[in-house]
């Protein structure tokens, strides 16, 4: 498999690979055939909604269902005590219950769910459950509740996990600098806003087996989350993937406990339950961007040379811990940015508090430091009065270099690429120049830029989920089956690996059928997060191809009479490669396959390659890396402190790009995100309860918030990725916050420090500043 | 109540409970499901439908205001067979990721062209700010629709 891989990234004689080939998933998502959870429905199927916690920190004293019970249309009331397994939903400490028994630690926690005939009657029976409480002190903010005095929301403490870095010599690095800053940043919650909520349909089938029907990324959690409840074997847990509407993270652990919710009225009632969220109930209880306090000190040589950064990253777990260790642990390795730092000091915690639970998101853990780390470094490029362009690209990791971790870098480092492409997209000298004499009137333009390193995949935190399969079979017909555990959710998956599936078989992309995921077709494929899909499931489908391929060379070559190295195979032909129109079709050749009944399937495995930590937090964390950077302009209305953002260049170092079309709108969606981020997503909780749980009051960008996003790539390929590539999802959104918070500094003089930065934090910033008009 | 409507053309009379939302009304009683439910609340749009030719949602309309009504969801643009124009543009633009909101964005387009084929970037761009995206930052979708007025307009396109 390497070699073949290799050869065709040297030779670059690519088909299929690199081409914009249509969405092959978007005929039925514009004609509107396609199917997401809600389309679903089954014969008997009854409707749950969940009873939920009004206390954020509370014993439970009494729980009263029978009311509730006894309405006409209701079939059961479930609650802790109908579990027939565990009452556990499983992510890293499985410290999580499907539903509270004896405390509620969070607004919104469930504690029962009601099935009923129609979703009507189940929301009227919520209202008749009865519970008293008792409440118990509670804290809401994570430095708080570091504190020794803080309420204890666990038994263990509230500190779920830290991390911490120790490379070098801090101490001495900080008595080399000749400038030290130090700055304290703050950011909120942002939530996923996926615009198709929560939703599951769990069936009970006549053997005892269960079959899972749901929006979400990761089909195994689910499994593994419904066979822990039920308390019966994974190989007796279906899950089956539904076409699902958007997910950014907020569907990777979540929806294991959305079917757990059906799973265990399904199991009662023996019948199908239907469970879907309304958008209040989402955006109240469902995982969001942890908030972070982020302490930063940077010292640098008077040349602008970073010489040792000393970091305190702070995380708002929320009240279970979910996946808030491993969030953090790619938080604290992201701490550096895509700089070499020879000191380097970290110590970083995940504290729970009485509010929702925070998981993953877009950048997991990530953006947040990314904010702070480019506004230090921006800061540190005024103080010097270095063009804070060229600060990064004097500090910008090389290949040979050691990131924060330790780890040398051994190739694909296109860091300094896409800085340098960026400034020359974005016109950046003159800009500067243009913005910086523009001192009258009440508005202010700026350009800001931000550049980010992110270590693909799941890491040493998650090297033990780091395996994928791929099932590729060729149909009799000359036609590929094609089947991976990783899911689509609008990234553009289901393409992307048909390409690479198609380039390596040397047929068009419209012979590959390549289906969202089934759990009973492929093992347990890790989660689809930590913009892994394409690299981890590419790579196994090439290793199933890798058993496939000599066969089929094989027989062609006794069709065309030559010996099997003269013949090779694109564009659905296999020819002779002296002579090309001696050749015979791709569908002759399987028909002759099943015709001697030669092996045409196989089972593909990638297993990702090794990471590595210490105790100091040092060692190979990723098996590789991507690399952005973003420049914004903004245009700052000093009067109102509202900021709009006019113009945005996004350059890209992903390795090999395998559609370039999908991955430049998957680039522009990601920056849409980050600009929501960066400027109008604000969360507002009051003692652990979110006040604007809708998207009138919770503000994701429109069309009149984004502007002409210009994408670009380089492509600083990794020889293990499947023709190179590396991974893109993720990388689209994380610099973006920072890039406008640079581009504010640039046009206004002022550092904000805390996110989001609304019209009413940035005209206070303006006023404090002496500043504002 | 009785009521009486047409839908994607096709005439439909129904004894309905008047407080029932159209979107309800659609997805369960018709089962046309490219009407999705995004937030209940008529902010995210992606429920829209054509009422009368105007864009609206449906989530917020009851069936005792639509008696009488012309409605159209993306399945009454193309035919089974052949996809309409701008859902063919839509494609060819990748103005499709997720794709919850895509029968509503294509509604909106549609709509916003036949009322004016003139219709500008910025009018695009403000016409489709009611229904949200998450997905592709719009940039595409604002591309497809722009061809397909310069298309409507007679004008060649690449």
């Amino acid at each position: 498999m390497e070699v073949l891989v290799k050869k065709e990234v040297e030779v670059e004689q690519l088909h299929e690979v690199g081409k914009p080939v249509p969405r092959v998933d978007a005929r039925e998502k514009t004609d509107g055939k396609a199917r997401y959870i809600n389309d679903y429905k089954f014969d008997r199927m009854l409707y749950a909604r969940v009873f939920r916690s009004t206390k954020a920190h509370a014993k439970i004293k009494r729980l009263d269902i029978s009311k509730a019970l006894a309405l006409p249309g209701v079939v059961a009331v479930v609650t802790a005590k109908d579990i027939p397994g565990k009452n556990i939903v499983p992510v890293v400490f499985n410290d999580r219950p499907l539903y509270a028994e004896e405390k509620v630690r969070y607004i919104g926690e469930a504690i029962a769910t009601v099935v009923a005939i129609s979703p009507e009657i189940a929301e009227k029976a919520l209202k008749l459950i009865e519970v008293e409480y008792e409440d118990l002190p509670a804290v809401y903010d994570p430095v708080e509740a570091m504190k020794s005095e803080a309420p204890k929301i666990h038994d263990k403490g509230n500190v779920f996990v830290t991390y911490r870095i120790r490379k070098g010599d801090i101490q001495k690095g900080f008595e080399e600098a000749d400038v030290i800053i130090e700055k304290e940043f703050k950011t909120k919650h942002q939530e996923h806003a996926y615009l198709e909520p929560q939703g599951a349909i769990v069936v009970p089938n006549a053997d005892g087996s269960i079959t899972v029907y749901g929006s979400m990324q990761c089909p195994y959690y689910v499994q593994n989350a419904i066979s822990m409840l039920l308390g019966i074997p994974r190989n007796k847990v279906r899950v089956v993937q539904a076409v699902t509407g958007g997910a950014f993270g907020g569907k990777e652990d979540v929806p294991s406990w959305v079917a757990g919710e059906a799973a265990i009225a399904a199991y009662v009632t023996q019948r199908p339950v239907k469970i879907i969220y309304d958008r209040e109930e989402d955006l109240m209880t469902t995982s969001k961007r942890h908030p972070s306090v982020i302490r930063y000190k940077m010292g640098l040589k008077k040349d602008g040379t970073i010489v040792a950064i000393k970091v305190e990253y702070i995380l708002n777990a929320g009240a279970y811990s979910t996946l808030s260790p491993p969030v953090l642990f790619r938080g604290t390795m992201h701490v550096a940015g895509p700089y070499k730092v020879p000191n380097v000091w970290v110590d970083s915690y995940a504290v729970a508090t009485n509010t929702v639970p925070n998981g993953a998101y877009r950048g997991f853990g990530t953006p947040q430091v990314i904010f702070a780390h480019e506004a230090m470094i921006d800061e540190a490029a005024y103080k010097l009065g270095i063009d804070p362009a060229e600060i990064r690209l004097k500090n910008a990791l090389e290949t040979g270099d050691e990131t924060a971790s330790g780890q040398v870098l051994k190739e694909s480092v296109g860091i300094k690429e896409t800085i340098k492409k960026a400034i020359q997209l974005s016109n950046w000298s003159e800009k500067r120049k243009r913005y910086s004499e523009m001192t009258s009137g009440t508005k202010r333009r700026g350009i800001g830029i931000s550049s980010i390193i992110y270590g693909v995949s799941l890491g040493a935190a998650g090297k033990i989920l780091d395996g994928s399969g791929a099932s590729v079979q060729i149909t009799p017909d000359g036609r590929v089956l094609v089947l991976v555990g990783t899911t689509e959710m609008g990234q553009g998956m289901r393409t992307v690996l048909s390409q690479i599936a198609a380039e390596a078989l040397g047929v068009p992309t419209d012979y590959i059928y390549l289906p969202e995921p089934d759990t009973i077709a492929v093992p347990d494929s890790g989660p689809t997060v930590a913009s892994r899909a394409t690299f981890m499931s590419g790579n196994a489908i090439l290793d199933a191809i890798s058993i496939i391929k000599p066969v089929m060379l094989k027989i062609a070559a006794d069709m065309l009479g030559v010996s099997e190295n003269e013949v090779d195979v694109a564009d659905g032909k296999f020819f002779v490669k002296d002579k090309p129109s001696k050749s015979v079709l791709f569908e002759d050749v399987a028909k002759e396959g099943y015709l001697r009944r030669e092996r045409l399937a196989a089972m593909g495995w990638y297993k990702a390659p090794p990471t590595f930590m210490d105790e100091n937090g040092l060692g190979d964390v990723y098996f590789t890396y991507s690399f952005a950077t973003h420049i914004a302009e903004v245009e700052v209305d000093m009067e109102t402190g509202k900021v709009n953002v006019i113009d945005y260049y996004a350059v890209h170092d992903s390795g090999k790009i395998i559609n370039p079309v999908l991955a430049e709108g998957q680039v522009q969606g990601g920056v849409a995100q980050g600009i929501g981020y960066a400027l109008t997503e604000d969360l507002v909780l009051k003692d652990g309860r979110i006040l604007n749980p809708n998207f009138t009051d919770y503000l994701i960008p429109s069309t009149m918030d984004v502007p002409e996003i210009k994408v670009s790539f380089v492509e600083a390929k990794d020889p293990r990725g499947p023709y190179g590539a590396k991974g893109l999802g993720e990388p689209c959104l994380m610099p973006a916050a920072a890039a406008v918070a640079n581009a504010i500094r640039n046009a206004t003089g002022v550092r904000l420090t805390e996110l989001p930065m609304t019209s009413e934090r940035v005209y206070k910033a303006l006023k404090e500043a002496g500043k504002a008009k | 109540m009785k009521i009486k409507l047409t839908i994607n053309g096709r005439p439909i009379e129904r004894d309905v409970d008047p407080e029932m939302r159209l979107l309800d009304f659609i997805r369960n009683e018709l089962g046309i499901t490219s009407v999705k439910d995004g937030c209940g609340i008529g902010v995210c749009g992606v429920c829209t439908v054509l009422i009368d030719g105007k864009p609206r949602q449906s989530c917020i309309t009851k069936m005792k205001s639509v008696d009488g009504k012309d409605i159209i969801t993306v399945e009454g643009l193309g035919t089974p067979n052949k996809l309409h124009l701008l859902q063919e543009l839509f494609i060819k633009h990748d103005a499709v990721q997720c794709g919850f909101c895509t029968p509503a964005m294509i509604l909106v387009g549609y709509a916003l062209v036949r009322d004016n084929p003139n219709v500008t970037r910025e009018q695009i761009k403000k016409g489709i700010s009611r229904v949200l995206c998450r997905c592709t930052g719009y940039i595409p979708i604002v591309n497809a629709i722009e061809e397909y007025a310069k298309l409507m307009r007679g004008e060649k396109t690449s």
